[in-house]
């Protein structure tokens, strides 16, 4: 009997968790299923979050991807030069072929910081960091411990960025570093961002928008940087305007992988069009893409990655035996923000609904919604575990995959005049 | 969410003023509401707004500056002058579109 062939394109938290739920669900003598990656380990991303603000270098943030994904699952490690969707075909950098009946592309996106003149260069690592990578985080962690005192600025490139929050839990968490070491006075934090404000949601802006002035953190709105003056630490903008610093952490321009866009399957970002619902291709109905790797309009974040694969496998079942595909994803996002302090926030939306107070995920919580408490922070904190035994092997949490509004309330809308 | 009168027009709008409801957007509303922030509309302007409408519908969200710039082939730079200060905002108030925001 002839093997129907899935092949997944990464094995980060979506192309691990499709590929462990899958498993369960085809027939192993009917169905290979093989996952490509370009090395060996699994990064658990939420953790570089805290890296830089660590004492200690035992972070569980690298498991092997081997560990992590069922038996009967092939994994390949490899650099994918090209995706030929007409032949169905990845060709590999080493020259090798894998053909595929089926393919689901989950290779993410990434920082790309020689997008941006003036980023790379003598002073990346030094007066200029990223913490979206390993090699990233811990040099920020030297390079907070080093400063001595001036404009820390923490900034985006542009949106989409996966994790849309990190940035501002970065800032959060660095003012109460410097806070915790008698320095508040020396360090100045400005958060740069090229959206109207650091909140853009106005339920969550009123409810949050508090929390940067009480931490004396500035924020510059509308600055889409063109380039960065290095030698002259300035952030220069679009429309001129300059920003200086003293020690830079930007998020840069995050794109899906080259060769996505260079196989015809990809946006100007490099990100895969799908359906936002059943999560296929808009150009190759065979061809579906999960995690970061889509163009969802929602935010690029784990718990987006867990909801729609869910949605996404039940699809595939079904449009594999030729029947339509009838789950509907809702772009569901649950995201903890860290606010320092040993405290976070949650905030829990969709494609629909913002973000909204109240308790969740039941009437009673027992985590709160736009709210800062130290439940939501080890909320966070225990997540790690749930991550590792229970969200990538593909097993359900006791969340709704969907959005659900059992424990939220609108507060009452001001009507602007 | 609130319905206005513009000119002669009822509109639904969110609380800052941005249409709610893509199909209520016309090319004179537009004209109107670029009057509203002190915008006169040319040519390149246009090029911009249609860009926005007709990549709306299928991308899900109102594109970013960089992908008005690198799908309608205007340069970033152009944007700006074309939509001082807060070009995103701006151009998607203009095109009767959601304005760019993120998830909070």
């Amino acid at each position: 009997m002839v093997m129907r062939r899935l092949v997944i394109l990464g094995a980060g938290t979506a192309g691990t968790t499709v590929a462990n739920k899958l498993r369960r669900r085809l027939a192993p003598d009917e169905w290979r299923i093989t996952v490509i990656d370009r090395d060996r380990d699994h990064l658990y991303q939420p953790g570089l979050l805290f890296v830089p603000f660590e004492r200690d270098d035992s972070m569980d943030v690298l498991r092997p991807r081997r560990d992590l994904l069922r038996n009967g699952i092939q994994l390949l490690i490899g650099e994918i030069s090209a995706v030929d969707p007409d032949r169905k075909a990845i060709r590999l950098s080493d020259g090798g072929v894998v053909c595929y009946d089926y393919l689901v592309i989950a290779t993410g996106t990434s920082p790309r910081p020689d997008q941006t003149p003036g980023m790379l260069g003598p002073e990346w690592h030094r007066s200029i960091h990223d913490f979206y990578t390993c090699e990233g985080a811990f040099a920020v962690r030297e390079a907070l411990r080093d400063f001595t005192g001036g404009r820390l600025v923490v900034h985006v490139v542009d949106q989409p960025i996966k994790c849309p929050v990190a940035p501002l839990e970065f800032a959060f968490l660095a003012e109460a570093f410097y806070r915790r070491r008698g320095m508040q006075d020396q360090v100045e934090i400005v958060y740069v961002t090229p959206l109207d404000g650091a909140f853009t949601k106005p339920i969550a802006s009123r409810y949050l928008g508090r929390l940067l002035d009480e931490r004396k953190i500035a924020v510059e709105t509308d600055f889409l940087v063109e380039r960065i003056d290095s030698g002259r630490k300035t952030l220069v903008s679009y429309d001129d305007r300059e920003i200086g610093y003293d020690l830079l952490v930007t998020v840069p321009l995050n794109m899906g992988a080259d060769f996505i866009g260079a196989s015809g399957l990809g946006d100007e970002l490099n990100y895969v069009p799908v359906d936002k619902h059943t999560l296929q291709s808009t150009a190759n109905p065979d061809v579906f893409a999960v995690g970061d790797a889509n163009d969802l309009p929602t935010s690029k974040a784990g718990s987006v990655a867990h909801f729609s694969s869910e949605i996404f496998v039940e699809n595939f079942c079904q449009y594999v035996e030729g029947r339509a595909m009838t789950h509907s994803f809702d772009g569901h996002a649950n995201c903890f923000v860290e606010t320092g302090d040993g405290k976070g926030l949650l905030i829990d939306f969709n494609y629909d609904t913002e973000p909204l107070p109240g308790q969740f995920p039941l009437g009673f919580g027992p985590l709160s919604l736009l709210r800062e408490t130290r439940a939501n922070h080890w909320g966070k904190v225990a997540f790690r575990w749930i991550y590792w035994h229970l969200l990538l092997p593909g097993r359900r949490l006791p969340v709704p995959t969907r959005m659900s509004m059992t424990g939220k309330h609108r507060p009452d809308e001001e009507v602007r005049p | 969410m609130t319905v206005v009168n513009l000119g002669d027009t009822r509109i639904h709008v969110d609380s800052e003023g941005f249409l709610t409801e893509y199909g209520e957007w016309t090319d004179e509303l537009a004209g109107q509401l670029a009057a509203q922030i002190e915008i006169e509309l040319t040519d390149e302007h246009w090029k911009a707004i249609r860009f926005l409408r007709a990549d709306y519908p299928s991308h899900g969200e109102t594109a970013t500056l960089r992908r008005v710039s690198t799908l309608a082939g205007i340069p970033i730079k152009q944007l700006f002058v074309l939509f001082p200060g807060k070009p995103a905002k701006k151009m998607a108030y203009v095109a009767g579109l959601p304005k760019p925001r993120g998830c909070v």
